[in-house]
């Protein structure tokens, strides 16, 4: 039966959009001889949904036709749903057009599995190689690896996409199990494994053959679902930082859980835990960009992320010894760590002690948030703060305002009760 | 008091610099030749533009300051914003008056907290001009886009589309400022469309003009915008913030819909949903 196309592309959308990725950065792929795009260094939103997510590519489904059955996916086999296929060719003139009216980035495509995962992936395949050999298309392109492909396809898939990915959607192998029964860890991480592989090959290979062909420019990526299952923080940090050191991983994205089917398995929940996976985003650059260990933010004692207050902010909290700094001495890698003030902020306030002694003033031209940092750091050896506050103190004071009335403190607490779900 | 007025070339600001020097009498306000002066009592100086003066100015300050410091004066002259030309003089004054290295970042100096901020405003404007643009297609295979952005970011986004669109012709026209540049396949030519159609000034297309399948392409652009949006995590402030409402004049994903579009009732959730307890 043939679908409309607007149809289609509203079927095929809407099975996408829980798939969180949407960065388009870090291609390399310069437009040399009059082609069609050009995707150098940084990222574009070219528009936000409602819920204030960038949109940045056209991100679908090839078909959301799918012979698994997980538990929490919108498209799992049970599932009583509208059905849908593009050809290679559709997916190939949406690209182009959306692209050339500048709607979008590139393509981000992925694929419900049919028949089984190797003839998926050769169509995903198909429309990338199609995209960049017959279109001279270098806009971005990030392909779904499918769980079980083969190397060959994988190896072919870098050849023409700038990021691939695969989802481990579930942080433990006992989740795995109970809700996507399936797909197990292995299967997952052998085409991760495959495409580091192939990333520092190609990288050696490049430093002696400056024509190497690029293979999977702005590397790969993963998926975590936060919510469905009981695992902790701390876990899900953890397994995040192993995936960083020992796969290469650019980027881990951590998906809140929003119910989309009803299974015993699965908890019932009224709305997605927004503010638990803010934290855990908090966590990864402070773990990726900031210095610090997943074992200084999450321990046994505190396995799961403060909601009420950013991770940075905890770990100040509990390692009150460090502080104060003296920001006009104290080196760079301890200023990054003072609530409040960001990599930003702690590059210029190390660049401008040079030309003058740094003042409270200069601090907040400088764009410090003196309301959380004033209780960390000293200016010429004078603090902000007349008296000490103590840990509890400075916490109901960064969250409920200094002035503490008692109608607002309840507001607020109210409103993060709700927040938190 | 010293009013210097110039033709409102930033050629002709850089020759107000140098005149200045040359006098020795700084000024206390530059403006456009027919702006009002500050005060009865100010000396009136018009200054013609004469471009070795201003070469040398701007060659003087490419030797002191970084590349990007540097081009930040050229973006301080296109924000346009009231206070633009002393601000400018300010920074250039205590660049050729200090002696160590990187004067642009000493941050404790209050015009250099301005440019840096006048230099961040510029960059979002541009970034947002990068990302906001929608072109049409017209029947002849020309991509337009309207636009009004609230500084003068046009010259600055040339060349991200340059390379980008290399193989379309396309015009972006700024209705604000009434000047467009237009792209045919080899370079990048500064255009004003005085004899063109009202309509098209004003950032109209009438739909004679375009292609046959643009409204489609437009219908289908709508259609994903709409597929994509996750109704349970709405957050209109946040949305607000990152895409505020002066540009959705020329956003497609932005104008009326030919029909409503519902989410796909593919989710089998119990409707009557019981609250987790606390």
């Amino acid at each position: 039966m043939q679908t409309p196309l607007l149809e289609k592309l509203s079927i095929l959308a809407d099975s996408a959009k829980y798939d969180v990725s949407c960065s388009s950065s870090g291609g390399k792929r310069k437009n040399e001889g009059k082609g069609l795009g050009n995707a150098e260094g940084m990222g574009i939103c070219h528009s936000y949904t409602e819920d204030g997510r960038c949109v940045s590519l056209l991100k679908i489904l090839l078909t959301n036709f799918c012979i698994f059955d997980c538990a929490y996916c919108v498209s799992r086999k049970s599932n009583d749903v509208k059905r849908a296929a593009f050809t290679v060719q559709e997916v190939v003139d949406l690209t182009i057009n959306f692209y050339r009216r500048n709607y979008i980035e590139g393509l981000f495509l992925s694929s419900g599995i049919f028949k089984n995962a190797d003839y998926t992936m050769e169509r995903l395949v198909r429309v990338a190689k199609k995209l960049r050999l017959e279109h001279k298309f270098n806009g971005y392109i990030h392909l779904k690896t499918i769980p079980g492909a083969s190397e060959e396809l994988v190896k072919e898939a870098g050849l023409y996409a700038d990021r691939l990915s695969v989802n481990i959607e579930l942080p433990t192998e006992e989740s795995l199990q109970s809700l996507a029964p399936e797909k197990n860890f292995k299967e997952v991480l052998t085409p991760m494994g495959h495409i580091k592989d192939q990333l520092v090959l190609v990288k050696e290979e490049k430093k002696l053959f400056k024509s190497t062909p690029s293979f999977a420019p702005a590397g790969q990526s993963t998926q975590l679902i936060v919510g469905a299952t009981a695992e902790t923080d701390r876990q899900i940090m953890t397994l995040a930082d192993g995936l960083y050191q020992n796969f290469n991983l650019k980027r881990v994205y951590y998906s809140g859980y929003v119910p989309v089917v009803t299974d015993s398995r699965l908890p019932i929940i009224s709305t997605p835990p927004i503010i638990r996976e803010n934290r855990l985003y908090q966590a990864d650059w402070l773990v990726r960009l900031y210095g610090f260990g997943v074992n200084e933010l999450l321990d046994e004692q505190n396995p799961q992320l403060d909601l009420q207050i950013d991770p940075k902010l905890a770990w100040a909290l509990r390692n009150r010894h460090v502080f104060p700094l003296e920001i006009n001495t104290a080196d760079y890698e301890m200023i990054l760590r003072v609530p409040g003030i960001g990599i930003k902020s702690a590059k210029k306030i190390v660049a401008a002690r040079r030309f003058s002694h740094l003042t409270w003033e200069h601090l907040r031209q400088i764009g410090v948030v003196l309301k959380r940092a004033k209780y960390f750091i000293t200016c010429g050896g004078r603090s902000l703060e007349t008296r000490e506050w103590d840990e509890e103190a400075i916490r109901r004071r960064i969250i409920f305002g200094e002035k503490g009335s008692r109608a607002s403190l309840w507001g607020s607490q109210m409103d993060l009760f709700q927040q938190a779900g | 008091m010293h009013f210097y007025t110039y033709d409102g070339s930033f050629e002709g600001l850089l020759t107000v610099v140098f005149e200045a020097y040359e006098r020795k009498e700084w000024p206390t306000q530059i403006g456009r030749e027919g702006e009002a002066p500050p005060g009865i009592f100010a000396e009136h100086h018009f200054v013609p533009t004469q471009e070795d003066k201003a070469k040398r100015v701007w060659e003087g300050l490419g030797k002191k300051l970084s590349k990007a410091a540097w081009e930040n004066v050229y973006k301080a002259y296109l924000w346009e914003q009231s206070g633009f030309e002393m601000l400018i003089f300010q920074f250039v004054r205590m660049v050729f008056s200090s002696t160590q290295e990187g004067v642009e970042e000493n941050f404790s100096e209050p015009c250099v907290q301005k440019m840096a901020a006048v230099g961040k405003q510029m960059f979002r404007e541009k970034h947002r001009m990068e990302a906001f643009i929608r072109f049409q297609r017209t029947q002849d295979g020309l991509f337009i886009a309207p636009i009004s952005p609230d500084f003068n970011v046009l010259p600055l986004v040339v060349s991200h589309f340059e390379k980008r669109y290399a193989d379309q012709h396309w015009l972006i026209y700024d209705v604000r400022r009434q000047y467009g540049a237009y792209y045919d396949l080899q370079s990048v030519q500064i255009v004003y469309l005085e004899d063109a159609p009202l309509g098209l000034r004003k950032g109209q297309l009438s739909p004679e003009i375009l292609t046959s399948v643009e409204p489609l392409y437009q219908q289908l652009w709508q259609v994903y915008f709409d597929h994509v949006n996750i109704p349970e995590r709405k957050n209109q402030k946040l949305h607000l913030r990152h895409m505020p409402k002066r540009y959705w004049k020329y956003l497609t994903e932005k104008k009326p819909r030919m029909q409503a579009h519902q989410p796909i009732q593919n989710k089998q959730v119990p409707t009557a949903m019981p609250r987790l307890k606390a």
